[in-house]
């Protein structure tokens, strides 16, 4: 099975978590979906699919994007910004 | 009668950027603010054609921004009988003065699915977004989000993100974020008014009820220096260092610096330090107390000797 294959959809999940340990808590959390009609949308569920990024590991996520750490500029250093710790997973499943 | 805020509801705010109001505006006011927009349709429009129709028919004044909020609404309007409440009155005073600028006002719908065309896109909620632009000013507006009837779970209310007001992003950048643990949905009676610093993060839910979903929202700058504008209490700013990680493990919750230093679900575990940080700023920046502190997160790293 691989991505090439043109009867092959991939599914997205995002997931941001506590630290960049991959084992640590999810605290926000996306999902797109290439296989069916079905939407993901902003708001619609208060509980993570998945309680860690190793958790979602077990159940057939595959990594292929990790934030990076990068160092703290100099007079910025309390601005807090965007999700810190982002991790994407893929699952590529035939077309529905 | 002016309620000013107490140290307990500004130090909230100062943590969770946001104040909830509930059934605060008599019903009598919710149902002028209902009858004034022409709420009654006496059957299914379309979106374009309801919004077309509301704007004409609507008697919501047409303000140009900077506007102050005295001069905004007429005397008698459901609008300024809202801002006349006393709570609403005392919490914007003590935010952003006694007579603030009026930004903008707008009346957001959210449509039930019998106003959308049979072969529109399926919808979606409004993705999470920080509203204007990036704001690195130390001032800060606030946004008044009133809702004039009962909203239910299935109509989508308002989704904001509690403690997300500091992060400085770019409005919609966020909106890949589709969910954020402790996310709040509006659920509320009539009347309810909730009080937003300008940036914190939220969104309109998806309206799945058979009604309209109606939201008032008044955008309001401050015209004046925005310190000691609450019903500060001296002694309680005052408060004493208490113990830190090594405590007698007893919980306060209403102490000042328990209140400036509570995380948020989703905060990251080193950002969520630097939110503390964040918060024991803004309350120097509002009390005008350069030296307060909670919990030591500032003290320690300003001991610097150069």
């Amino acid at each position: 099975m691989t991505a090439s294959d043109s009867n092959m959809r991939q599914q997205v999940l995002v997931l941001y978590l506590q630290t960049s340990s991959l084992d640590s808590p999810v605290v926000a959390w996306s999902q797109y979906d290439g296989t069916t009609e079905k939407l993901f949308m902003a708001g619609d569920s208060d509980e993570p699919p998945y309680t860690t990024g190793l958790h979602a590991l077990k159940q057939g996520w595959r990594l292929f994007q990790a934030s990076q750490l990068n160092p703290h500029n100099a007079g910025d250093e309390f601005q807090t910004a965007y999700l810190k710790y982002e991790f994407f997973f893929e699952k590529w499943v035939p077309q529905q | 009668m002016n309620m000013a805020l107490n140290n307990t509801q500004m130090a909230t705010f100062a943590a969770r950027g946001f104040l909830r109001f509930d059934a605060v505006v008599a019903d009598e006011i919710n149902q002028q603010f209902l009858n004034d927009i022409g709420d009654a349709s006496p059957q299914p429009d379309t979106v374009k054609g309801h919004y077309a129709n509301i704007m004409r028919s609507s008697v919501v004044p047409l303000v140009s921004p900077g506007v102050k909020l005295s001069q905004a609404y007429p005397p008698s309007s459901a609008l300024n009988r809202l801002i006349q409440v006393p709570q609403v009155k005392g919490a914007i005073s003590s935010l952003v003065g006694a007579d603030p600028a009026l930004d903008h006002h707008f009346l957001h719908i959210a449509f039930p699915p019998s106003y959308w065309p049979e072969d529109a896109p399926a919808q979606r909620s409004q993705h999470t977004h920080q509203d204007s632009t990036i704001d690195p000013r130390a001032a800060f507006d606030i946004q008044l989000f009133y809702f004039p009837h009962d909203v239910t779970a299935n109509m989508g209310g308002t989704r904001f993100i509690p403690g997300s007001q500091y992060r400085r992003v770019s409005e919609a950048a966020i909106a890949r974020y589709q969910n954020i643990k402790g996310q709040q949905h509006v659920v509320c009676t009539a009347g309810t008014v909730i009080i937003f610093h300008m940036g914190l993060w939220h969104g309109g839910g998806l309206n799945k009820s058979d009604q309209l979903r109606y939201m008032f929202k008044i955008r309001l700058c401050p015209s004046e220096r925005q310190v000691q504008l609450w019903d500060m209490n001296e002694t309680e700013h005052a408060q004493s260092s208490r113990p830190i990680f090594w405590t007698d493990g007893s919980n306060q919750p209403d102490n000042l610096h328990a209140i400036l230093t509570n995380p948020e679900p989703w905060y990251e575990a080193d950002t969520g330090r630097l939110e503390y940080i964040n918060r024991v700023k803004f309350w120097r920046y509002i009390s005008g107390d350069k030296n307060f502190d909670a919990d030591y997160w500032l003290t320690r790293i300003e001991n610097d000797y150069v």
